[in-house]
């Protein structure tokens, strides 16, 4: 047994799997700290320096309008009279052109360039903050999508302007309560051309011509709906584009001389209709500003930008109105609406510099509190963009309104350039995608499941036939790896990728010559066979994966998967029952009998095998069907009601209900702890005397009978027992920590002595019958491994009889792997019910009752099937089947691979008062969150030992004729104690198996994010998807390796008892 | 059960034998032909025969594959209204009837399915008794499958009823056509060895298109194109029905072309 070589070998695969995902989503994902200060009206910032109330001034606009077309792209906006065959969204908007030309002083339109993501909501917060969104923005309450950073729609607010919206809803779910008067429209069916913009056109003009607003938002939705369906060139895109076109006149008509107009829109699309990446088709929207009061200076004249960044709409608009710039904005003044020197007495407010000053220093504070808070911001940069300022601050103090105007020029211009550099630099930080990460990351993915796959081929190979070949390739990886991880983590992605390949090529030279290929003939049958095998559960597998590519299949995710695991789970009778496997084989006289195959199973046996795979599958099918009514429901999913079984007992009005809640999640609770006790009794696990034994006596029952009063005191509705509440809520403290300790005490103490074997010694001739005793104990199982053991080590003592000596029993011996681990996975089923509402507790069971349902049906198919002994490869039915199971009870389990269905409560479970740290709060809900993967994972080597497991139940169920082959049948898991070869390379091909499987669906979510990162759901279910998926992989290979740690650890530990005992037997 | 196949393919290779002495007597008489000829003769007439039954199975499998279409067809030429989408119970019932009444008639007049060893009016009655059970039974099984992949339990009981009726006639009624009611029969012949003649190929063949088509139906349910097709069960139901569609035609082809491998022993 190799303990050492299995271990390093996975955790160097999981360390590759994780450097493609953290290279992957370090690409994809833009994180950014929120800053959660606000400017206000007194703030330092005034030209000079001087304290001087800012809002008090006269502003240049008391009203403002902003009408914002959705996916307004600038094409759509330009006329150009020379076209003559206009495509659909070409010349539709002629008013722009009309009135630019017509009234140059008045009005501009400019290409608006937008940030990725150019997705609305995103588009939202990044022209109401002036800063950068990111997918991220570190700080948010994910429950709710409510902007807290400081915006312009709040500084309006500050300053007692009244705001009036009117459109799409998501800027109601952005700003609640800072509107006056909202009339939201629904924006969630993309179908939809006209809902919301008929809605606004009922209402727009009426408001407009009333008293009682400032400032007007208008989201008009039908554009960019109409990209969604039927894409820009088309005559449907033509009709909204007039549309919009008679709004934008209809609205300059009724406008007043002091508001100022502006029509934008937030971002642009392709040329299929699509947006949300960073291609200029998407970026560039359109920007055009309007007032019936002279907004220019003169015409357009060759220093106006070309390009105007969304970003700058922010402070322009916050000092034309007389507000103070949001807090974290970035951008700046659009100079050309302001005048170049002050004009004494004028209502024109700030010049051109004093407006760039406002800014500059505005951005430096920002830039000061944000690089205190984050260390993203490179310091280099940093130290450059402060040197700058200083620079312009000391040249700004020095000049005056009477120096030169080249030298306000030259002022001015350094100030553009210091804004334009800290925009780069936060823009290089926080907007963009990073293709060569994102690649690297796909790669090493993809190199990562390739190399899982082929070491779970080879391990079998290599268990059959080299010694020590592990060894070599196992630590030239170890060692690549870290050079690997460290390359990858702190330098250069190439670099990485060209280890990964040369590290991968290496492993395959050293483990190719004699294993990788079949060498002989049988080999090549067996290769051949398996990949025939391999057929089925691959499809389902690839139906998985390509599920994740599509959004509707993610948002029915439960389902999907509850079919495919039912589907695949019919699979296994039909074709073994099509192989002739489930009916016991005709008497054929004429048939000789196979030599080379082993004798087929008796008859009785294949049909109680066949009977117990039917019933198993009956209990699966049933299990599933249950588990689908604890599912929670997406937004997305219209006519849908959650599981009542979610609301923790706490918030039930209806007592009966509650009692009857109650009830059925204790009586789950009682079953759960029964069965894991019934199983390890009828095993006889529960003789012995040792650490882990003590924690299935007592810590088992003892854990669940707390469990139960923590649920009867959180469910206590408050204030019923007013004179008990103290005690309720301190027993609401006190009782779940007592728990996590006993559970913790449990689960260390079942590491260090994970031995469940009692020895009983008794006389030669007396004892019963070991038919009697079967149920509990395998007595010949140790004279057979003492015998064995004696054979090998000790030939040279050899000379004693057997037969004179006492006999001794083991109990337990047969399952002395499986036990410890179905102990931890017992302990850790209570310890995540805990974090998790009463009502999952009849869900666990079912987790439970399906987990035994998939290894009964897997142990029966390997026992009809009848491999040739010593072969305890599992194959990959049951390995899907089991990464099936766990996706499907993390939504039985009431979770959602969306942010705001993440069970926060678990935070608080024990810590009703909150948290000081982050780290503690965050486990527990990633442990409540990951649930089923981390139960799934710790049991994955049950898949193991389950055939040997049931093998006693074949020895005794052949009736008397099989009673003189009892003693070789009863071996059970001393057979893997028999071929440690075999033992340790089955282990290694079942982990990395399961790690494939899950890989692989990693790397379909990873490439449906990279994929689809234009897509409209991009946001909202593929990167949460995506998310969710690379932490279930992360929790599930962690304990995947606690599993198999395990297991190793029992294996280190029965050796050691062995050489006790022979050492105990030849002293005596 | 074997012995009605048995009966049948008995009964051919009585008539292939007559048409064997006759050929050869007609070599006889001529004379002419060399020694390898005749083998090859032989064995290009055997195949004729071979084809005799495929050629059968294909001629009936035309029938019933139009007996579908017209299915389709008939009743939107005499109903108001009638669509595929629309109507879609409706259409769902006619290609059932159309399917069981056509099945039924083919199978009576091929002689395939048992002929009885009792011919006494009581033992008819009680194979038809039991035939009769066998279909709702496997109406009612049938619906439990699909309410058990995700089908809505109450809701629309009825569209997964009809389905499951849709499902039985597709499946279930060529059973018993085949092999009579007779459990034990029909769980061998779906096992690899389990075919005892060409017929019991053809139906492994076209339960497993239909079982398979229904399931791929299930697939584009989730999908949100809004289309007529998508609603439950019409993807089903076209599913299964295309796929028994498939199995129709794949099945004769397929033993055409396996004939060398097809060996079939009886009982």
């Amino acid at each position: 047994m190799k303990r050492l070589p299995i271990l390093c070998l996975l955790l160097w695969l999981c360390a590759l799997f994780y450097v493609g995902i953290y290279l992957f989503v370090s690409g994809f994902l833009l994180v950014r700290l929120e800053v959660n200060r606000t400017s206000a009206c007194d703030d330092v910032l005034q030209p000079g320096g001087q304290q001087r109330d800012f809002c008090g001034a006269k502003p240049r606009f008391k009203r403002t309008l902003l009408l914002i077309v959705d996916a307004l792209k600038i094409d759509f906006a330009r006329y150009d009279p020379a076209n003559k065959t206009p495509r659909p969204y070409e010349n539709k908007l002629p008013v722009l052109e009309e009135t630019t030309s017509l009234r140059p002083t008045h009005s501009r339109l400019y290409p608006f360039r937008a940030d990725p993501p150019t997705t609305t909501m995103q588009r939202i917060k990044g022209f109401t903050t002036g800063s950068l969104p990111t997918f991220i923005d570190v700080g948010n309450n994910f429950a709710s999508s409510a902007i807290l950073e400081d915006n312009i729609i709040h500084q309006f607010g500050q300053i007692g302007k009244r705001l009036v919206f009117m459109g799409d809803d998501t800027w109601e779910s952005l700003f609640p309560k800072k509107f006056q008067r909202s009339l939201p429209f629904p924006s969630f069916n993309v179908k939809d051309l006209h809902t919301v913009d008929n809605g606004i056109l009922q209402h727009l003009y009426s408001t407009m011509v009333g008293d009682d607003w400032d400032v007007l938002v208008a989201h008009f939705l039908g554009v960019d709906h109409c990209g969604h369906r039927f894409g820009p060139d088309h005559p449907a895109m033509g009709q909204k584009l007039t549309q919009m076109d008679g709004v934008i006149r209809a609205v300059m008509e009724r406008l007043q001389n002091d508001t100022l107009l502006v029509v934008m829109g937030d971002h642009g699309m392709t040329d299929t209709g699509d947006h949300g990446g960073d291609s200029q088709k998407e970026t560039d929207a359109a920007l055009f500003l309007y007032s019936p009061t002279p907004l220019f200076p003169g015409p357009p004249s060759q220093s106006e930008p070309e390009v105007v960044p969304q970003t700058d709409l922010v402070p322009t608009l916050a000092l034309l109105l007389g507000a103070p710039i949001p807090y974290s904005n970035v951008g700046q003044v659009l100079l050309p609406l302001f005048p170049e020197a002050q004009v004494q007495g004028a209502v024109a407010g700030l010049s051109q510099l004093e407006a760039l000053w406002v800014n500059v220093k505005q951005v430096n504070r920002f830039l000061e509190t944000y690089s205190s808070m984050a260390r993203d911001i490179p310091p280099e940069s940093l130290a450059a963009l402060q040197a700058h300022f200083s620079r312009l601050s000391s040249a700004y103090l020095a000049s005056s309104p009477a120096s030169s105007p080249a030298s306000r020029q030259e002022l001015v211009e350094s100030m553009q350039a210091y804004l334009t550099a800290v925009r780069e630099t936060c823009r290089a930080t926080w907007a963009r995608f990073n293709p060569h990460k994102m690649a690297a990351g796909l790669v090493i993915l993809a190199l990562a499941c390739l190399l899982c796959f082929m070491v779970s081929q080879a391990s079998g190979a290599l268990g059959a036939g080299g010694r020590g070949l592990l060894t070599v390739p196992v630590a030239t990886a170890a060692a690549f790896s870290i050079v690997c991880v460290c390359v990858c983590v702190c330098v250069c992605v190439c670099v990485c990728v060209c280890v990964c390949v040369t590290v991968c090529v290496f492993l395959h030279a050293c483990v190719n010559p004699t294993s990788f290929y079949p060498v002989s003939k049988v080999e090549a049958k067996h290769w051949s066979g398996s990949a025939h095998l391999l057929l089925p559960p691959l499809l389902v597998a690839g139906l998985r994966c390509a599920s994740l590519l599509s959004d509707s299949y993610v948002i029915a995710e439960g389902r999907v998967v509850t079919f495919l695991l039912l589907s695949l789970g019919l699979y296994v009778p039909v074709r073994l029952h099509w192989d002739g496997h489930l009916l016991p084989p005709p008497h054929d006289p004429q048939k000789p009998p196979a030599g080379l195959l082993p004798p087929p199973p008796p008859p009785a046996m294949v049909r109680r095998e066949s009977y117990v795979l039917l019933g198993c599958l009956g209990l699966l099918v049933g299990g599933a069907y249950l588990s689908l009514s604890f599912h929670a429901c997406r937004e997305e999913q219209g006519a849908c009601t959650p599981s009542p079984f979610l609301s923790p007992l706490a918030r039930m009005q209806d007592s009966r209900l509650k009692n009857l809640h109650y009830g059925l999640s204790l009586g789950a609770l009682a079953l759960w702890t029964h069965l894991l006790r019934r199983w390890l009794r009828h095993y006889g696990n529960l003789n012995a005397s040792g650490g882990a034994v003590l924690a299935a006596r007592w810590a088992l029952p003892l854990a669940a009978v707390g469990l139960g009063l923590n649920w009867a005191v959180s469910g206590t509705p408050e204030g019923s027992f007013r004179n008990l509440a103290e005690l309720i809520g301190a027993a609401q403290v006190a009782l779940p920590r007592a728990l996590y300790a006993l559970l913790g005490l449990a689960a260390a103490l079942l590491w260090a002595d994970p031995l469940t074997v009692f020895l009983k010694t008794r006389g030669p001739a007396t004892g019963i019958s070991p038919h009697a005793e079967l149920q509990h104990l395998i007595p010949q199982i140790y004279q057979r491994m003492r015998r064995s053991l004696e054979d090998s080590e000790q030939q040279l003592a050899a000379g004693r009889e057997v037969d004179t000596r006492p006999a001794v029993e083991a109990y337990g011996l047969g399952t002395v792997y499986s036990a410890p681990l179905l102990l931890l996975c017992g302990l850790l089923g209570l310890g995540l019910l805990l974090l998790h509402p009463e009502g999952m507790a009849v869900s666990f069971l079912l987790l439970l009752l399906e987990m035994a349902a998939l290894l009964h049906i897997h142990a029966s198919a390997i026992t009809v099937l009848s491999l040739p002994p010593g072969d305890f490869s599992v194959p990959w039915t049951p390995l899907v089947l089991w990464a099936l199971a766990s996706s499907q009870f993390f939504h039985a389990t009431g979770h959602l691979p969306t942010f705001s269905s993440i069970q926060w409560g678990a935070a608080f479970v024990g810590f009703p008062g909150g948290h000081s740290g982050t780290l503690l709060p965050a486990t527990l809900v990633a442990l409540n969150t990951f649930s089923s993967h981390i139960l799934f994972a710790v049991a994955c080597p049950l898949l193991l030992f389950w055939p040997l497991v049931c093998e006693v139940r074949g020895g005794a169920g052949g009736g008397g004729a099989a009673g003189q082959e009892e003693g070789e049948d009863a071996v059970m898991e001393m057979r893997l104690r028999e071929n440690p070869q075999q033992f340790s390379s089955a282990l290694l091909q079942l982990a990395t198996r399961y790690l494939t499987v899950l890989g692989v669906q990693v790397l379909a979510s990873v490439c449906a994010a990279a994929v689809l990162r234009r897509h409209l759901m991009v946001w909202k279910v593929f990167t949460p998807k995506l998310m969710f998926e690379t932490c279930g992989f992360l929790v599930s290979s962690v304990f995947l390796l606690v599993g198999v740690g395990l297991v190793l650890r029992t294996d280190l530990a029965v050796g050691r008892w062995f050489r006790r005992l022979l050492h105990a037997d030849a002293s005596r | 059960m074997s012995s009605g196949n048995a009966w049948f393919r008995n009964y051919c290779l009585r008539k292939s034998l007559n048409e064997n002495s006759q050929c050869t007597s007609a070599y006889r008489k001529s004379g002419s032909f060399s020694n390898l000829t005749f083998v090859a003769f032989c064995y290009a007439y055997f195949i004729i025969m071979w084809d005799h039954e495929i050629k059968a199975m294909a001629s009936s499998h035309a029938i019933i594959a139009s007996s579908v279409f017209m299915a389709t067809v008939l009743p939107a030429v005499f109903i108001q209204g009638f669509s595929v989408y629309g109507t879609h119970l409706l259409w769902l019932y006619s290609v059932t009837g159309a399917v069981s009444v056509v099945n039924i008639a083919v199978f009576w007049l091929l002689g395939i399915s048992q002929p009885t060893k009792k011919n006494t009016l009581g033992y008819k009655l009680s194979r038809l008794v039991r035939s009769c059970m066998y279909l709702l039974l496997s109406c009612l099984f049938y619906h439990t499958v699909v309410v058990l992949y995700g089908a809505p339990l109450i809701e629309s009981a009825l569209e997964t009823f009809s389905l499951a009726v849709l499902l039985t006639s597709l499946t279930t009624l060529r059973c018993l056509c085949v092999l009579g009611p007779n459990v034990q029969a029909w769980i061998r012949v779906f096992s690899r060895h389990g075919a005892m003649s060409v017929w019991d190929t053809s139906l492994q063949i076209t339960v497993a298109c239909s079982l398979i088509g229904a399931w791929l139906g299930a697939f584009p349910i989730p999908l949100d194109w809004d289309r007529p097709w998508q609603v439950w069960p019409v993807s089903c139901s076209l599913g299964s029905v295309v796929g028994y569609l498939t199995g129709l035609v794949v099945a004769p082809a397929w033993i055409h072309f396996h004939r060398k491998q097809l060996t079939y022993k009886s009982k």
